[in-house]
């Protein structure tokens, strides 16, 4: 199966990469951006007997390593 | 006292706060490798500045799971003394040892300069040295130096007067253009509840010698070898 991870900042943290880059749309002319958040985005295979234990067992790998629950979000895809 | 120093992949003020404990503060130190079980008696560790594993992920993240990490976390648990500095302060983040988190400063800039820090507390063992309100002058060098906790946490964190430095003027006063990374409250340090866990951005141990521009950062050091000689005494 192939796992597609989105990590995103909470509401409340600053993002000023977001805001730099929002910036920047702006000054090419999208002026219609707006609320730009930066993220992180991973992509790997894992191997398990069910959908719901692959779930489980990613759900976990997102709260102890690869987002950090005080500032971000997480979500995921399964593919296959 | 014996000082105990963590030495991840990356870490690159290790040597100084080693040099700093020995020749300026005349202390015994040790370095630790990460790999390593913690192993022999040590009073106080401290985990140094640098970019433990690349900052990959975010910055500690990966850190918080080397093999040292387990006895930091049981050192800790039973009241030993842990001072972070910079990374080191990110990595007891990461671990859960200290609330909070250091996100990208809100400037996006690398800061590297001297900053004014005002004494908030000085009931715990790394500011018992120290009067409250007292100015220490002390250099800053980070990306991700940005003090973030949510509205609850930062709550508890000042009913338990747990902000031990804050970011000011020169007047002491804590504005906006004091603070140099866009840290909430102008937080540039917090101890756990326990108060024998510590994280701060700036550099102590790059602040303890005249040749250095400031001798500010000895409080801190000098703070906890007090502390560690009056629970020995309290031990005897």
């Amino acid at each position: 199966m192939r796992v597609k991870i989105f990590v995103s900042l909470k509401g409340g943290v600053l993002d000023p990469q977001g805001k730099a880059i929002e910036g920047s749309l702006h000054t090419l002319g999208y002026a219609e951006v707006q609320d730009v958040r930066m993220g992180k985005y991973l992509e790997f295979n894992v191997e398990a007997s069910s959908r719901e234990a692959a779930e489980s067992r990613i759900r976990e790998m997102c709260e102890k390593l690869l987002a950090n629950p005080v500032i971000e979000d997480y979500r995921f895809e399964i593919e296959g | 006292m014996r000082w105990g120093v963590i030495v991840f992949p990356g870490s690159c003020d290790d040597q100084d706060v080693f040099d700093t404990l020995k020749r300026d503060m005349g202390q015994k130190v040790k370095f630790l490798w990460h790999k390593d079980d913690l192993a022999g008696h040590f009073d106080c560790l401290v985990l140094p500045g640098g970019f433990s594993y690349g900052d990959y992920l975010r910055c500690g993240a990966v850190a918080r799971f080397s093999p040292i990490m387990r006895g930091v976390l049981e050192f800790a648990g039973q009241g030993g003394l842990v001072l972070g500095i910079c990374n080191g302060f990110q990595i007891l983040c990461e671990s859960g040892l200290l609330p909070g988190a250091l996100v990208r400063n809100a400037g996006l800039q690398f800061v590297c300069q001297q900053v004014v820090l005002r004494v908030e507390e000085t009931d715990t063992p790394f500011t018992c040295e120290a009067k409250k309100g007292q100015l220490l002058k002390l250099p800053v060098k980070h990306g991700e130096g940005c003090y973030y906790a949510d509205p609850a946490t930062l709550e508890r964190l000042r009913k338990n007067h747990q902000i031990l430095f804050r970011y000011v003027d020169a007047k002491g006063r804590a504005s906006p253009s004091a603070n140099p990374n866009g840290s909430l409250d102008n937080i540039a340090g917090v101890c756990n509840e326990g108060r024998n866990v510590f994280g701060l951005m700036p550099h102590p141990e790059d602040a303890c010698n005249k040749l250095l521009g400031s001798e500010d950062g000895r409080k801190i050091f000098s703070s906890i070898t007090a502390a560690c000689a009056q629970r020995e005494h309290r031990h005897a």
